[in-house]
């Protein structure tokens, strides 16, 4: 039996790990591992939870996270393919559109 | 063991996820990414959770990294320089997993002809996995949000292909009608004029 707390902490590292992705890296394909890392660990608590609590809507609600997870990197992987088209770079920091 | 095994598998995850915010190169990120989403899946198969896990595997590291590393390979990045002391660190890392590889052949091989604990049947009738209970619950309590999210797919898959076919000149060139009029263009002059 794991404890949840072992859970917590790994789930959060994960989380960690992806915000730390977004925050320092500047390719658009990396930035977007790091989005699914931290979706992967939001699943990893959904999942601890549900057996601390003996129920199985927490594995539910992880199946809708996967399926917003791959709605999101479809439409996520097309925008980043049309930018390249666009700009022909997907480094975050040299896409700057809107600015005036 | 279980504990074990799970400090294996969150060593594992974490490691990768280190290496795929890490790592200069996207594709090999894509592949630690790919390795941890496994390990993440050795981690659910842990909790009881088989269907999350089965998933996981299926969506995750089939599906999504395959679109990942197919928009990698497509953009054609610049990749990075490859020096010589890690191409020597890779070749023997490969060396030692193959020959780890082997070895697990090996003595699963002899195993398998050594005679060993026979599995009862009640370990076969037991129920494995969590799929059945899955499955009713989605089809009877949540099953309005489960219709919701075939309508989110669709709607992204249309956004998508929308998105990346874009303005681009294939707009301008029209190349059907342009076909038909190059075809049609010896009968059509004489008509017109």
């Amino acid at each position: 039996m794991i404890p949840l707390a072992w859970l917590l902490a790994l789930s959060g590292a994960v989380f960690v790990i992806g915000v730390i992705g977004v925050l320092v890296r500047r390719n658009a394909l990396i930035i977007f591992m790091s989005i699914e890392l931290m979706l992967n660990a939001a699943n990893l608590a959904f999942v601890a939870f549900a057996r601390e609590l003996r129920s199985l809507d927490g594995q539910i609600f992880v199946f809708f996270v996967m399926t917003v997870a791959a709605a999101e990197v479809a439409i996520g992987l097309a925008i980043i393919v049309h930018l390249f088209r666009l700009r022909e770079t997907v480094f975050v920091d040299e896409i700057h559109l809107l600015k005036g | 063991m279980i504990p074990f095994l799970f400090v294996a598998f969150a060593a594992l995850l974490v490691g990768c996820s280190l290496m795929v915010i890490l790592h200069k190169n996207p594709v090999t990120s894509a592949l630690f990414l790919v390795l941890a989403f496994c390990s993440l899946a050795g981690i659910y198969l842990l909790l009881h959770a088989e269907f999350v896990a089965m998933v996981q595997v299926i969506v995750y590291a089939g599906a999504i990294m395959v679109l990942f590393l197919f928009v990698i390979m497509y953009l054609n990045l610049k990749r990075d320089v490859e020096h010589g002391v890690h191409i020597a660190l890779r070749r023997g890392a490969g060396w030692i997993l193959g020959a780890l590889l082997l070895a697990e052949g090996g003595l699963m091989l002899a195993r398998r002809w050594a005679p060993g604990p026979t599995s009862t049947e009640a370990d076969l009738s037991a129920p494995v996995g969590n799929t059945l209970a899955i499955g009713q619950s989605l089809y009877t309590r949540y099953l309005f949000p489960f219709e919701v999210t075939s309508i989110l797919l669709l709607v992204a898959m249309v956004g998508a292909v929308v998105i990346a076919k874009g303005r681009g000149p294939g707009v301008h060139r029209e190349p059907p009608a342009g076909a038909s009029g190059a075809t049609r263009g010896p009968a059509h002059p004489p008509g017109s004029e």
